[in-house]
């Protein structure tokens, strides 16, 4: 080896890349190679989702406003506070003047909540306060206080949408994939038909589902009436709090199933043939064979399903905003949606910024524990 | 040679022309209705006029779809790239001035002296936009439906007790002709809220805010008046008068016409296809009063001056000549709004003396309230909006509107009072 060569072999890499030689760029070295090419992608990540995420995180800790000739000022914690803030709280009955405990209705009677939350200044601590929920101990009654019960309830929904909409979705896409791998005539025919929702916007599903769960004249009473000869009573699907969230949760599943199931599709068709007549030859049956070929050797695929619905779900914002804007009384507030909601329309672009700041940790944590227990075990 | 020389003049010829193009100094123009032909044509034509005869000025319109207008605007302002005039949603105002993005009309001495109180936008003492028309909104109803049930037509002088206005619904839901004896719109979700209901709850004697400080809410969207009002709000739904927040847009634009429902809580705009179903048989009715007087919300889209602009004066002198009775009158046909002057609703097709939506305009000039003049506005407005809808779902009136209560005034002392002495 010259000395030039050897002098080049320990240059640092730009130099290296700089220095005239004979082999292409190509050849020299693949990791610079690697980089250069991941650099266009690696720079927009950078500008339109790590510096934003930055800058989010940043004003998650200010007041800052979208509208206001007020400069913003550091208010430490103050926003994370007010949405994570929870207490319990103590009711104690009503007694009139011999200390017996009130009645009314046969019931314990209590003084309203709003007398401990609402400027008393014996309970400083509980002011500005909410009831979330609340359980009956001994004559007491335990309140859990919290700062912001809209926050929280959006919380709540969202984790509980994404926890039955992961294996729901899922499942349903891996049925459809497993009915729709077949060499059947027309079967492209049928794949393009499940994929279809998929191609159409959110909005536009969306609009056509509050069409659909039209409480009056929906197309789904009237299907229910139809199937039941009128003994079905028809169901206000997106305005009665207990069926809002189970319809959105359908017509979510139902929208992006096709998506999924494209995905379970390519995995099986990765399984080669010749597992499933050895385990044929071997006197496996169907079921035997999903068992212990096409599960094992969808696992990979099944990682990626899992961690895309979770973080989709995470995200669920489109049904929101255009069925129910969070409501009735709640029931489908979603955490993107509040996010949203106080940032822009309230223009508190940092408590905005604190929701999104919150989702991230939340949304990593749960990637990271998917990647664990999913991990390769050896 | 000769080719040269000739080339030559051809270019001073441009220079000299495009010099003698630019003289009128140009006025950039946002406008929030695209998609509209007839308001662009309106609005093109006011202009051509504006531009042909005076040669300082050349207005040049841009439009925008309404809905992404106000973030338009916003993000406009954040780059320091705002037009010279805007156009801006009434209660939207006061929020774009406090925050510096329009600066106070210069308008003569005496130019609004006819208009509708909505129609001026004024903010901390001083006229900021101008509206060519005002809305009003009014209680739809059928003569032929009052008279059948025996029920009496009320005036302006004379509206519904809200009494009376309770018992006409619990008749007309008791015919079963009607799926609901009252449309209140609760499909139209956003604006329409405070728009349309802040003003119920004004006639019970509560309002959103405490107008005389406008630094809270204390006592007055939660006080015993805010209380019944919400109590009667929510026995609405419970007793099943009028359909709830879930409402399909569609029932919301087709009920009254269809008849399924027989009284409406409706905007001007909706007037004329209404006219169209049921002709001389309709009746535009004034809101109930609930103790403390029958009262509607007022205020439109208005033109201001933004605060970028190089050119206010010319900007000014714009505006001032869009207020022009005919102009007024031009939009009132064209799109069926209220024309802000008197004046020009007598020459105007529908609001003229004997014309068929007449009746707005007086209901606009006795009874409009604006809704509350403060930047904390657009977010006391969704607060509001939400705790309407909780209500007509059942949660607890008392607790739900101490919320509200609670969230207002965190914003407002989250923004040090926004602009008002705290």
């Amino acid at each position: 080896m010259t000395s030039a060569a050897s002098a080049r072999k320990n240059a640092p890499i730009w130099v290296r890349l700089l220095l005239p030689r004979d082999a292409p760029l190509y050849q020299r070295n693949d990791a610079v190679m690697g980089w250069l090419m991941a650099l266009p992608a690696l720079l927009i990540l950078t500008i339109f989702l790590v510096i934003p995420f930055m800058m989010a995180f940043v004003v998650s800790f200010t007041n800052q406003r979208l509208i206001s000739p007020n400069p913003a000022e550091w208010v430490g914690f103050r926003n994370f506070e007010r949405l994570l803030t929870i207490r319990n709280f103590t009711l104690e009955p009503e007694r009139d003047d011999s200390g017996a405990i009130v009645y009314a209705d046969g019931e314990i009677s209590y003084p309203r909540l709003r007398e401990f939350t609402r400027n008393n200044p014996d309970y400083p601590e509980l002011d500005g306060l909410r009831e979330f929920t609340s359980w009956q101990s001994g004559d007491n009654r335990t309140v859990i206080l919290v700062g912001d019960v809209v926050f929280l309830r959006a919380l709540i929904n969202t984790l509980i949408f994404a926890a039955v909409i992961a294996p729901l979705q899922g499942g349903l896409a891996l049925l459809l994939a497993l009915l729709l791998n077949q060499a059947l005539p027309f079967i492209n025919v049928f794949r393009s038909i499940y994929f279809a929702p998929v191609v159409v916007s959110m909005v536009v599903v969306s609009l056509l589902w509050r069409f659909i769960y039209d409480g009056q004249n929906g197309l789904l009473n009237t299907i229910l009436g139809m199937i039941t000869f009128g003994n079905f009573q028809p169901v206000d699907w997106l305005g009665n709090p207990y069926t809002a969230m189970p319809a959105m949760i359908a017509m979510s599943a139902w929208q992006a199933v096709g998506f999924h199931m494209v995905i379970w599709l390519a995995g099986l068709q990765t399984i080669p043939v010749s597992l499933y007549e050895a385990a044929g030859l071997d006197g496996a049956g169907a079921f035997q064979k999903f068992r212990y070929v096409t599960w094992p050797g969808l696992r990979n695929t099944a990682v990626l399903v899992l961690i895309v619905i979770t973080i989709q779900a995470m995200g669920l914002f489109v049904q929101v905003d255009v069925m129910t804007r969070g409501g009735p009384l709640d029931a489908t507030q979603s955490v993107v949606f509040q996010a949203v909601q106080r940032g822009y329309d309230k223009q508190d672009i940092a408590e905005g910024a604190a929701i999104s700041v919150i989702l991230f940790v939340i949304v990593f944590t749960i990637a990271m524990v998917q990647r664990y227990l999913t991990r390769e075990r050896s | 040679m000769k080719k040269a020389a000739s080339l030559l003049v051809l270019a001073i010829m441009l220079v000299a022309f495009s010099g003698l193009a630019s003289a009128q100094t140009e006025l950039s123009l946002w406008y929030h209705g695209a998609g509209n032909e007839t308001e662009r044509s309106i609005l093109l034509g006011i202009i051509d006029d504006f531009n042909a005869l005076q040669s300082d000025y050349a207005v040049v319109l841009e439009e925008f779809p309404q809905e992404s207008y106000n973030s338009s605007i916003v993000a406009a302002a954040l780059a320091g790239d705002l037009p010279d005039i805007i156009d801006v949603d009434g209660p939207v105002m006061p929020g774009w001035a406090w925050a510096g993005y329009m600066v106070p009309l210069n308008l003569s001495e005496g130019a609004l002296d006819d208009f509708l109180p909505g129609a001026i936008g004024t903010w901390n003492g001083d006229v900021y936009s101008v509206g060519l028309w005002d809305a009003a909104v009014a209680l739809l109803a059928l003569e032929s439906t009052l008279d059948a049930h025996g029920i009496r037509v009320p005036t302006l002088d004379a509206p519904w007790t809200g009494e009376e206005f309770d018992d006409i619904l619990e008749q007309l839901q008791a015919t079963g002709d009607y799926e609901y004896a009252l449309d209140l719109g609760m499909a139209w979700t956003g604006e329409w809220y405070p728009y349309a209901f802040s003003p119920l709850l004004q006639s019970f004697g509560g309002d959103m805010i405490d107008r005389d400080t406008y630094l809270s809410a204390e006592g007055v969207l939660n006080g015993d008046e805010a209380v019944a009002f919400g109590e009667w709000w929510q026995s609405l739904f419970e007793r099943g008068l009028a359909a709830g927040t879930s409402q399909d847009g569609a029932d919301r634009e087709t009920c009254f016409i269809d008849q399924t429902c027989a009284v409406q809580w409706n905007g001007n705009w909706a007037g004329l296809g209404a006219l169209e179903a049921h002709g001389d048989d309709l009746l535009f009715l004034p809101a109930p009063d609930f103790g403390a007087g029958s009262t509607i919300g007022a205020a439109s889209w208005q033109f201001g001056i933004s605060s970028a602009s190089e050119n206010p004066e010319g900007a000014s002198a714009f505006i001032e000549f869009a207020i022009q009775d005919e102009y007024l009158a031009a939009f009132s046909d064209g799109i069926g709004l209220i024309p802000a002057t008197s004046s020009a609703a007598a020459i105007s097709e529908y609001y003229s003396e004997g014309g068929p939506l007449e009746v707005f305009y007086g209901l606009s000039n006795e009874q409009a309230l604006v809704r509350p003049v403060t930047p904390g506005y657009a977010t006391m407005a969704l607060i509001f909006e939400k705790a309407l809808a909780d209500i007509a779902n059942g949660a607890d009136v008392l607790d739900t509107l101490d919320a509200a209560v609670d969230e207002i005034d965190q914003d407002i002392e989250d923004n040090g009072g926004y602009g008002f002495e705290m």
